[in-house]
């Protein structure tokens, strides 16, 4: 074994597209080596693997599951949303002929698209056979509803103003006995949507930080166990990177594994409530299903995984392995 | 080469381990360095290492002056030096194999030139035999041979061995020197400390007496 000379390139001189590649090659081989050396040191100890990859799904698939959630509850209050319409109940003494005539002359009116008369025998027909109160209703003398006309307005339902302005014009007219308008729960619901939403985000925060210290945390301890390797590697002339490079990968193994998990673990949520929903839709005449999540949801989970098991390790690096020195 | 011209090294806390050091090693020399526990020979080694920085004067390496290389730049520097310690320091979950081919990988060899130089390594302390074994299944003479094939088979320019006799009995510190010996024939600048003056008297190599930070005696300047 022949020493070699520090002053003198120990390789033939080559030229300086074939060092490149050669520089390349090695770059591509160590990457290639922390990549399947990491993956095999996940491995080595399932259990504790296992554990901690699970802790970090249930972590990730909370936020997910809120997030589909208010998704779903999204959906279902966005067709609410064009079905908006002014309830305006007739005085009892108006009879049909006069409350279609009424109907009429509303739905001349600029503001509104079309108006639906609501006949105070129909009404009392199908409250008779909704409300089950039939026989309650049939020992009274005369039928107590009112005439009632459905007033859908002419433009989108945001500009509250006009709406608003409508609702007064209403109102005022001698045959309104009184105006529903039920945009005001809707907005409400809309409120509280945003409320909920501002949770989510903010546990999402809270829960992204338990991640990324449970990912700090676990590379720390690998670190730990690694450290006379460390620092041989060091001695030996180990750069920060080839040092780092495994740990930076056990990072990104956690992500993925634990995004897996966290996607496994919303799947199953959706299919334990889909059964549930579908049978409360069916109530609301809705055949609404629950959305699942998408192509592109799935793959924000696995990115904000992987993402947050990088960064939790290159803390951990960076905190940790600059501490190690060969002894 | 390795020279060091007035070199003082303190210890955070006050500790002064090394105290006006001036030393001549030429390229291609074996030197001993010698003393009691604490005289500073490990912090010697340490220092041309650039695994401890001198606090004054100056170290020159193969040409380089060690206060001009960057800390970034540590890392391949130190992949011309090999290193020996008296606790062999092996990963006992790698074997053989993995454990003498470590300075290769990190140099990033390919796979095939590592093959090739591990088993020429191993050959070379005759534990080829034993290429797939782990450290732990070793005796503790095996164990320091598997640590020499390590410290030269990224063929160094510089040896350091810190007391790598130290756990060894005569018959196999004297093995071991004498693989140091070979490795110095062919040119290997080999610099050992050890405690044991008895071995090392037979040796007839050059001799660094370290006494309490300072030389005391360094022997011949030529080998």
């Amino acid at each position: 074994m022949k020493p070699r000379n520090l002053k003198k390139n120990i390789r033939p001189n080559k030229s300086f597209k074939s060092q490149l590649k050669r520089r390349f090659d090695t770059w591509l081989l160590q990457h290639a080596q922390a990549f399947i050396s990491s993956l095999g040191q996940y491995i080595k100890s399932p259990i504790s693997s296992v554990l901690t990859t699970t802790v970090i799904g249930i972590s990730l698939a909370l936020p997910a599951n809120f997030y589909l959630l208010l998704d779903n509850i999204r959906y279902v209050s966005s067709s609410w949303d064009d079905s908006v319409q002014i309830t305006v109940f007739l005085q009892t003494d108006i009879d049909e002929s006069r409350a279609a005539e009424f109907a009429n002359i509303l739905a001349n009116n600029n503001n509104i698209s079309e108006t639906h008369l609501i006949k105070r025998a129909d009404a009392l027909v199908e409250y008779q056979k909704l409300s089950g109160f039939a026989d309650a209703l049939n020992s009274l003398d005369e039928n107590p509803l009112p005439n009632v006309v459905l007033v859908t307005p002419n433009y989108e339902n945001i500009d509250e103003a006009r709406t608003e302005k409508l609702i007064k014009e209403l109102e005022a007219m001698p045959e309104t006995d009184s105006v529903q308008y039920d945009r005001r729960w809707l907005k409400r619901l809309l409120y509280l949507l945003d409320i909920v939403n501002r949770l989510i985000v903010v546990l999402s925060t809270f829960l992204a930080i338990a991640v990324l210290l449970i990912v700090g945390n676990t590379i720390r301890l690998l670190i730990d166990n690694r450290r006379s390797e460390i620092e041989i590697t060091k001695l030996f002339g180990g750069t920060d990177r080839f040092i780092q490079r495994p740990f930076l990968y056990s990072g990104f193994w956690y992500g993925v594994s634990s995004s897996i998990i966290a996607w496994l673990l919303v799947i199953i949520s959706v299919q334990m409530l889909g059964g549930p929903v579908n049978k409360l839709a069916r109530l609301y005449n809705s055949d609404f299903q629950l959305i699942g999540l998408s192509l592109g949801n799935s793959l924000i989970l696995l990115a904000s995984g992987i993402v947050l098991g990088l960064f939790g390790s290159w803390i951990a690096v960076k905190r940790h392995l600059r501490a190690i020195e060969p002894i | 080469m390795i020279k060091f011209t007035n070199v003082h090294m303190n210890y955070p806390g006050g500790n002064e381990a090394l105290r006006n050091i001036n030393l001549h090693i030429e390229q291609g020399a074996m030197v001993y360095i010698t003393g009691r526990s604490g005289a500073g020979k490990s912090t010697l080694l340490r220092l041309i290492a650039l695994i401890d920085r001198h606090s004054r004067g100056q170290i020159i390496v193969n040409g380089q002056n060690l206060e001009r290389v960057r800390n970034r730049r540590i890392p391949i520097f130190r992949r011309h030096i090999g290193f020996m310690f008296q606790d062999h320091r092996l990963l006992n979950d790698r074997t053989l194999y993995d454990n003498v081919a470590l300075p290769l990988v990190i140099a990033g060899y390919r796979h095939q030139e590592i093959r090739k130089r591990v088993q020429a390594a191993l050959d070379k302390v005759h534990l080829l035999t034993k290429v797939n074994s782990y450290p732990m299944a070793l005796s503790g003479g095996e164990q320091q041979r598997v640590g020499v094939a390590r410290a030269v088979v990224h063929r160094p320019a510089i040896l350091l061995a810190d007391e790598p006799t130290g756990n060894l009995d005569p018959a196999l510190s004297w093995d071991t020197m004498s693989l140091f010996e070979q490795f110095n024939q062919v040119g290997v600048t080999v610099l050992i400390a050890s405690h044991d003056i008895d071995m090392i008297s037979r040796m007839s190599k050059r001799i660094i007496t370290l006494k309490s930070g300072r030389i005391l005696t360094q022997g011949a300047a030529t080998t």
